[in-house]
């Protein structure tokens, strides 16, 4: 790999030095990759994005672009495209000038200057927009403007911070893609901060899980989503059912562990960051992993637990199904419609199964 | 209670006799000068004899009022550039900066507003005399724009209030330092709060007339100051003819501001639209 684009080096920020937003962050950001940083309101995420785009300044530790240390350099000397969720157009200048506006900071002469802008109208799909002034605009149409803003000074590394937030749903699918083609086209390092799990992993090579203030994981989508490294990523990213526990047996060769279940029985799961025998634990199961049958236990396999219905959620494409288990944990299993059992109704009786690797054992939450 | 009844009409036109009288007690001294200008005789009183535009004449013949009038354009002019500038970077900064003693340095800033200007004459006079800035067009114009800034200062504050900070981002992300953000995005935002910041200060000077009486030598006479001079001296009717053009000009100022207003509302309100 070559050498990272940014690097943040034991980076620390709290505003009123008794509480931490950033707690030593360490990261190194891979040229041209697309690195989300993903967490609930408060994690320290967009303090992140703000200091490395220079509006905040780290209390402690370094920051680095290309080689340099860049913490205490003013945001405008840093040459880094920025996009906001409340897309920070000029209002007074028409959206022509408002992308000409890096450019015109730069001192390019005028021709050149609007055929660089009309080509990043163009690639926003905007051409023919230069005229209007923002306000004439609808939602989706000014962050494009915005987007070709801090791209058309073809900068190395652009930040977004939440920039479809203030968008409809369907809006906000469309513009995902599109900041996917422009991200592949132009080969830019971008740096894109949203809490907003399912935008992450539609749209990230990598995504750091920010939680108080630090970074709890970082890998790619399907990392993430299958590997979580605690509780709160398994909880925060996807859906997924929590047994809680004790730590009975540890198979260190297979990285497994035996999981004593709050009801009497025990299971096996994958080594998440449990403690050792003794240890309180929960088993983390995503509610697609769970195999369900209708009928006694032992007809589905010998590990199967019993189970009975308690609701079923038709959803068009799949159905839920919420299950009381033996010993009076609850899970949901979801199934797609085609796979979906008329004879699961509430109050029949049920059994479910796991593969052992689709169980992963954690340490509680805090609070857990 | 509806207006239908006959108690909702009569407690209808109370309102309005009341009203009405409201208005003509402030307006009526303005209106009963202004008809007084153009009088044919030389008495301050009604009815008229005849209209003619003498005093008009004279005052624009005579070097005693048509200096006058030079002189506050002179110090008004010099004041609203001082005030405006001033005025404008500390609403700026107040706006920018969070730090202690933020409230402390608005209120001194916005003092002149609140305390008696007999009191800042003479403490004006006090202060300017040993350092020779009394009977000078400097010391009347510093005088003025101190009197002035904190209507800068307010009205420019109330559009930063509007005004979003993420566009002072958007502008460094852009690669524009400080003074450039200010000159092409900070000041065309804020240009209508600004010209009518200049405009009140304009108005302020122009009307000014306690300060003038301590501070100014007879080279520096304004306008309200040689009306002020003429009531006493030689009492003739081109004081009514000053008064009025004095009128016009501050309804002319007044006009000026609120088409501002209305115009920069008008644009918030577009953006808000979409």
């Amino acid at each position: 790999m070559s050498a990272p684009i940014v690097r943040f080096l034991g980076v620390e920020k709290s505003y009123d030095g008794v509480t931490p937003v950033v707690r030593h962050l360490d990261l190194d950001i891979a040229r041209g990759e697309f690195l989300t940083l993903l967490g609930p309101s408060g994690s320290g995420k967009t303090t992140t994005l703000m200091m490395l785009a220079g509006f905040e300044v780290p209390t402690a530790g370094r920051i680095e672009v290309e080689g340099r240390d860049v913490s205490r350099l003013p945001p405008h000397r840093r040459g880094i495209g920025v996009v906001f969720q409340s897309y920070a157009l000029f209002p007074h200048m028409s959206v022509a000038e408002n992308v000409g506006f890096p450019l015109e900071v730069r001192g390019m002469a005028r021709a050149e200057r609007s055929a660089r802008v009309a080509r990043a109208l163009e690639m926003v799909r905007l051409g023919g927009f230069g005229e209007r002034r923002p306000a004439q605009l609808s939602g989706g149409q000014q962050q494009r403007v915005a987007l070709a803003r801090a791209l058309v000074f073809e900068p190395s590394l652009v930040l977004m911070d939440e920039p479809l937030g203030a968008l409809d749903k369907q809006l906000r699918a469309e513009m995902q893609l599109e900041i996917r083609h422009l991200h592949e086209q132009l080969g830019v390092t971008v740096v894109y901060v949203t809490h907003d799990q399912e935008e992450a992993l539609t749209l990230s090579d990598r995504i750091a899980v920010f939680h108080h203030g630090a970074v709890q994981q970082l890998d790619a989508p399907a990392q993430l989503y299958e590997r979580p490294a605690n509780a709160f990523v398994a909880r925060f990213i996807g859906e997924n059912n929590r047994l809680a526990g004790t730590v009975s047996e540890i198979d260190s060769e297979d990285g497994m562990v035996k999981v004593a279940l709050a009801g009497g029985r025990s299971l096996w799961a994958m080594r998440g960051d449990c403690g050792t025998a003794g240890a309180r634990a929960v088993v983390s199961v995503r509610p697609e992993r769970i195999a369900l049958a209708p009928g006694p236990a032992a007809d589905l396999s010998e590990d199967a637990i019993p189970a009975r219905v308690v609701e079923t959620i038709y959803l068009g494409d799949h159905v839920r199904v919420r299950l009381a288990l033996e010993g009076g944990a609850e899970v949901m299993a979801k199934r797609p419609i085609a796979a979906a059992d008329p004879r699961l109704v509430a109050g029949a009786e049920a059994a479910v199964a796991w593969q052992p690797e689709h169980a992963i054992a954690f340490a509680p939450e805090p609070g857990d | 209670m509806s207006a239908r009844t006959p108690a909702g009409r009569l407690g209808r036109a109370a309102l309005w006799a009341v009203t009405l009288a409201v208005l003509l007690f402030l307006v009526a001294p303005i209106a009963a000068i202004v008809p007084l200008s153009f009088s044919a005789g030389s008495f301050l009183h009604y009815p008229l004899p005849g209209l003619s535009l003498r005093w008009y004449r004279e005052f624009f013949e005579s070097a005693f009022w048509f200096d006058s009038v030079i002189n506050s354009l002179i110090i008004g002019a010099g004041a609203t550039a001082l005030a405006t500038t001033l005025g404008t970077l500390a609403a700026l900064g107040l706006w920018l900066a969070r730090f202690p003693g933020r409230g402390l340095v608005l209120a001194v800033l916005i003092a002149p507003m609140v305390v008696p200007s007999v009191v800042v004459a003479v403490g004006l006079l006090f202060a300017y005399a040993p350092v020779g800035l009394a009977n000078t067009y400097a010391g009347m114009i510093l005088a003025h724009t101190a009197l002035a800034s904190p209507f800068v200062v307010v009205t420019v504050s109330a559009t930063l209030a509007g005004f979003d900070r993420t566009l002072l981002r958007a502008a460094a992300a852009s690669g524009a330092g400080p003074a450039r953000a200010f000159r092409r995005i900070v000041l065309p935002l804020i240009a209508p709060g600004v010209t009518a910041g200049a405009l009140f200060a304009f108005a302020i000077s122009l009307d000014e007339v306690v300060v003038a009486l301590f501070l100014a030598g007879p080279g520096q006479r304004t306008l309200p100051r040689q009306m002020f001079a003429g009531l006493n001296e030689h009492l003739s009717l081109a004081i009514a003819a000053a008064a009025t053009l004095l009128i016009a000009l501050s309804i002319l100022l007044m006009a000026t501001v609120w088409w501002l207003r209305s115009r920069s509302d008008r644009l918030a309100g577009a953006a808000d639209r979409v």
